[in-house]
């Protein structure tokens, strides 16, 4: 017997009142725990993605879509620039590195993408078994592909046209062969193939090719069109990419190169942090206002536990002075009522904080077959530390008014009513 | 003994710690309990004075031997199992031990209240109309129940009534009047 067990007896005589506080409490938990985790797995998401990347360069277009299609592998390109441009910008004394792609197929909705192995280091991409691609048509491919596509060293595939699994053309004039398998990274490279930007080229131009060849010629429609032109193929100047990451040498990059290639070139240059931001600000608003219900919803279960408590106190009354008979302190019996207004508001808190871990893990078997993004970490323990605290000062604040009355009965009067 | 209305129920609020007196001392085994701060008079009341009401209220979330325990817990003392069924069946209501108070009858009701007085091993008890609410078997076995075991404990045991036949039963009676004003 102790004070815990008072309370939680108390609180047990009225399971229906107790169950309304607690679940009112836990809805409210999960639903700002719910965003927490989700605003944090979308914020790590991104931060861990952009690796750095100071710039993407593409066809002009929207900027938002370049970043999201040539960083996060999500969106359409916006079409292809040319590798001659993108060789010029190498060349700029403001340019520390960059990172060529091109891009334009898939396998079982796994984007193919040709680049160099910077790519790779870039996410900290260390091959599990087998190497990188060396010749054409090798292909290094992510944790993720290998296990969804069941792909092993050796396998040969051919890829689609477009980035949906099915609907575009076949390539099977080619067929690439996995060479290596990288171990999971937590990026974007876990849902990659990656390729030299030679066999994109040469996959694509035979590809024009073999459409020329028709009579109803319908190339003006692929957008995302990679490839370079199909009748100069040997010629450098025509060659073609679809986008490329920028790291600058200084802070000065940031100034001036942007703005230069926008303004001097027929490419667009997209900072990932800026677009980034710009996508933040416009869910805030969302993930802001769902918040603020979910704070009204704990607002109001604090004082659907207010008003359970303090009408008991009337018919405890009795028995609390009974207690104070028995030798019970005044702070004994502001404890137990203070406890029992604790213990549902942690009760809540623990309900919500299980049901949305739950939550995230199901949405997350269902995120990860279908948008292939796997969520991290369950835990942030600063953000739950203070969730907790909350709750617990909600309790508190709900049940310390009984609480004082209880703890002002008069045991006389009481006693000879 | 006295008439309604005279002043029985506040003398026992009285010297069981409950009111505190405007003018004298309420001394419990050599303490003066009205002059102790409030928590040290809890402590002794606790300790020292089993109190057994007109009606049995009970703490009705908790069991028949959580109830027991709970006489004890409040003072700070731990309570045995063995303690608690001993002294049960002694009382005969050894059965109820996990029922709810609303699960006995008002005759178990009693006795339990009669155990909880005891359970501390006090040095006074105080009944407040213990019996003015049974019928008169009952009013006798209640009268003989709190007599045992206050002999038993070598309790003194007070009770402040209306009852009239109560009387034949003690030695020491006290006649309170009504001052009309």
């Amino acid at each position: 017997m102790n004070i815990f067990t008072i309370s939680y007896k108390n609180l047990k005589a009225k399971p229906l009142s107790a169950m309304l506080n607690l679940v009112l409490f836990a809805t409210g938990i999960f639903i700002i725990s719910f965003l927490l985790l989700i605003k944090n797995q979308f914020e790590s998401h991104i931060e861990k993605n952009i690796a750095g990347i100071n710039l993407v360069v593409g066809a002009k277009g929207s900027p938002l879509q370049l970043i999201l299609s040539s960083i996060y592998q999500v969106d359409y390109p916006t079409g292809n620039i040319k590798l001659a441009d993108a060789e010029k910008l190498k060349r700029n004394p403001l340019v520390k590195q960059t990172i060529p792609l091109a891009m334009g197929d898939n396998y079982q909705g796994f984007r193919i993408v040709g680049t160099n192995h910077d790519y790779a280091a870039l996410y900290k991409g260390i091959v599990d078994i087998g190497g990188l691609w060396k010749n054409d048509f090798d292909v290094t491919i992510g944790a993720k592909v290998a296990e969804t596509a069941s792909l092993k060293i050796g396998d040969h595939f051919s890829g689609i046209h477009g980035f949906m699994a099915e609907g575009g053309d076949k390539h099977d004039e080619f067929k690439y062969i996995v060479t290596g398998i990288f171990n999971e990274t937590g990026t974007v490279l876990d849902q990659l193939i990656l390729t030299n930007i030679s066999s994109v080229w040469q996959i694509h131009s035979h590809h024009h090719h073999h459409h020329d060849g028709d009579a109803d010629d319908d190339e003006g429609e692929e957008h995302e069109e990679t490839a370079g032109s199909p009748h100069h193929e040997e010629m450098d100047t025509t060659r073609e990419i679809t986008s490329l990451l920028v790291f600058y040498r200084n802070p000065m990059g940031a100034i001036s190169l942007p703005r230069n290639i926008n303004k001097n070139t027929n490419m667009q240059a997209a900072s990932p942090a800026i677009e980034m931001n710009r996508l933040y600000s416009l869910m805030g608003i969302g993930i802001q206002s769902v918040n603020l219900i979910a704070y009204v919803i704990i607002l109001i279960s604090g004082f659907s536990i207010f008003i359970s408590l303090f009408n008991s106190m009337k018919e405890r009354k009795y028995e609390l002075a009974l207690m104070r008979v028995m030798g019970g302190g005044k702070t004994k019996l502001f404890t137990i009522i203070i406890l029992e207004g604790i213990l549902i508001a942690v009760g809540g808190f623990t309900i919500g904080f299980v049901f949305s871990r739950a939550g995230i893990l199901f949405i997350s078997g269902y995120a990860e077959s279908n948008f292939h993004y796997s969520m991290g970490n369950l835990f942030n323990a600063k953000e739950d530390l203070l969730l907790l605290l909350t709750s617990i000062g909600v309790g508190l604040l709900a049940s310390l008014l009984p609480a004082l009355k209880a703890m002002r009965t008069d045991i006389s009067k009481t006693l000879s009513e | 003994m006295g008439p309604s209305g005279c002043g029985k129920t506040t003398l026992l609020h009285l010297m069981a710690g409950l009111l505190r007196p405007t003018k004298g001392t309420v001394s419990v085994n050599g303490i003066d309990i009205s002059s102790l701060t409030q928590s040290q008079t809890d402590q002794v009341r606790g300790r020292q004075i089993g109190i057994v009401f007109q009606r049995p209220h009970f703490i009705q979330s908790l069991t028949v031997s959580e109830n027991l325990r709970i006489a004890r817990y409040m003072n700070g003392q731990k309570l045995s199992k063995q303690e608690i069924t001993e002294l049960l069946n002694k009382l005969k209501i050894g059965s109820k031990v996990h029922s709810k108070p609303n699960e006995l009858s008002q005759g178990e009701l009693q006795r339990l209240a009669i155990a909880r007085a005891i359970i501390n091993k006090p040095s006074v008890i105080l009944a407040d109309e213990p019996t003015s609410s049974l019928d008169d078997a009952h009013c006798v076995d209640a009268l003989n129940l709190l007599r045992q075991q206050a002999e038993h404990t070598e309790t003194a045991l007070l009770i402040v009534t209306h009852d009239q036949r109560l009387l034949p039963f003690f030695s020491n009676i006290i006649q309170l009047n009504s001052v009309k004003q």
